[in-house]
């Protein structure tokens, strides 16, 4: 049951795949883009979120450490 | 130790994080590349709305066995979802400032219809601190609840619809008509609604478990 609905989520990111390589950055911020620092701001957004998501996992465990106790 | 479905939310908004920045994007005007904000303002509301049914189911299921953790979990997600429409509303304004040149339009009738749905919101906590005792707060805040849900069903989903909006894809308001032909975009706004939800899932989880532990150690 579990799997199916991995698998079914998963198929979203397939078609992305197959165009990956052939993909074009769009005209609207080409300055921006060619200058390449906006990797430097995704590269920024992920670890922000990473950290988040982390915190998030820290908590989780610790909580459920407290619950065990009980 | 973690469940499966967490990490999946935290993949998922990741991808989105990065392929919303890289992905193509149709050129429309006024937008330009704030069309991108479809893949974080939007899931964020849809976090909020899902919040929200969580709360009112948990509400009639309250009302219909008379378990008092229930009532917990629909408190809790109702909570949950006002604290999604923080970043909601804070990445509206934002949004706003830059395409419609105001942070904030009574203009339009999503945003009104959000801001009476968060007062809703807020009488409903009011309420519930308002009653000391447990049984009748369970019954009373699930009633209201109902209420309130219906109430902000109909002022965002439904009345924005039936006039002009401002909104895009809203009330005739064409600038997403292209958008919705894009695949490129349903490509990582459909992973970043799912991701969004289950994240505001993971943190409903964490707060519903955190309360009823408070619960049970008050009854010792």
């Amino acid at each position: 049951m579990n799997n199916k609905i991995i698998l079914f989520l998963v198929s979203f990111l397939i078609p992305f795949l197959g165009q990956a390589q052939d993909m074009v950055a769009p005209e609207m911020a080409d300055t921006f883009r060619s200058e390449g620092k906006i990797y430097v701001v995704i590269a920024v957004l992920a670890i922000a979120f990473t950290c988040i998501i982390g915190y998030l996992i820290y908590i989780d465990i610790k909580l459920k450490k407290l619950e065990n106790k009980k | 130790m973690i469940k499966w479905w967490k990490i999946l939310s935290a993949l998922l908004i990741l991808y989105t994080l990065v392929l919303g920045m890289l992905g193509p994007v149709p050129h429309l005007n006024i937008l330009h590349e704030t069309i991108r904000n479809v893949y974080y303002h939007v899931p964020i509301w849809f976090a909020m709305l899902f919040q929200m049914g969580y709360s009112v189911v948990y509400a009639i299921k309250n009302l219909s066995k008379n378990d008092i953790e229930t009532d917990i979990i629909s408190n809790q997600a109702a909570q949950t979802g006002l604290f999604f429409a923080l970043p909601g509303l804070l990445t509206g304004c934002m949004w706003a400032k830059f395409t419609w040149g105001t942070w904030w339009t009574f203009q339009d009738p999503k945003l009104n219809g959000v801001a009476i749905a968060v007062l809703i919101y807020l009488a409903y906590f009011i309420l519930r601190s308002s009653i000391d005792d447990e049984q009748k707060r369970a019954r009373i805040a699930g009633v209201y609840n109902i209420f309130a849900f219906v109430m902000m069903f109909v002022f965002i989903m439904i009345l924005p619809r039936l006039t002009d909006s401002l909104h895009p894809g809203n009330g005739g308001n064409p600038a997403f008509a292209k958008y919705d032909l894009d695949s490129h975009m349903r490509m990582v706004f459909y992973p970043a609604v799912i991701g969004w939800v289950l994240l505001s899932l993971w943190i409903l989880d964490i707060k519903k478990r955190l309360a009823i532990l408070t619960h049970k150690e008050n009854e010792q």
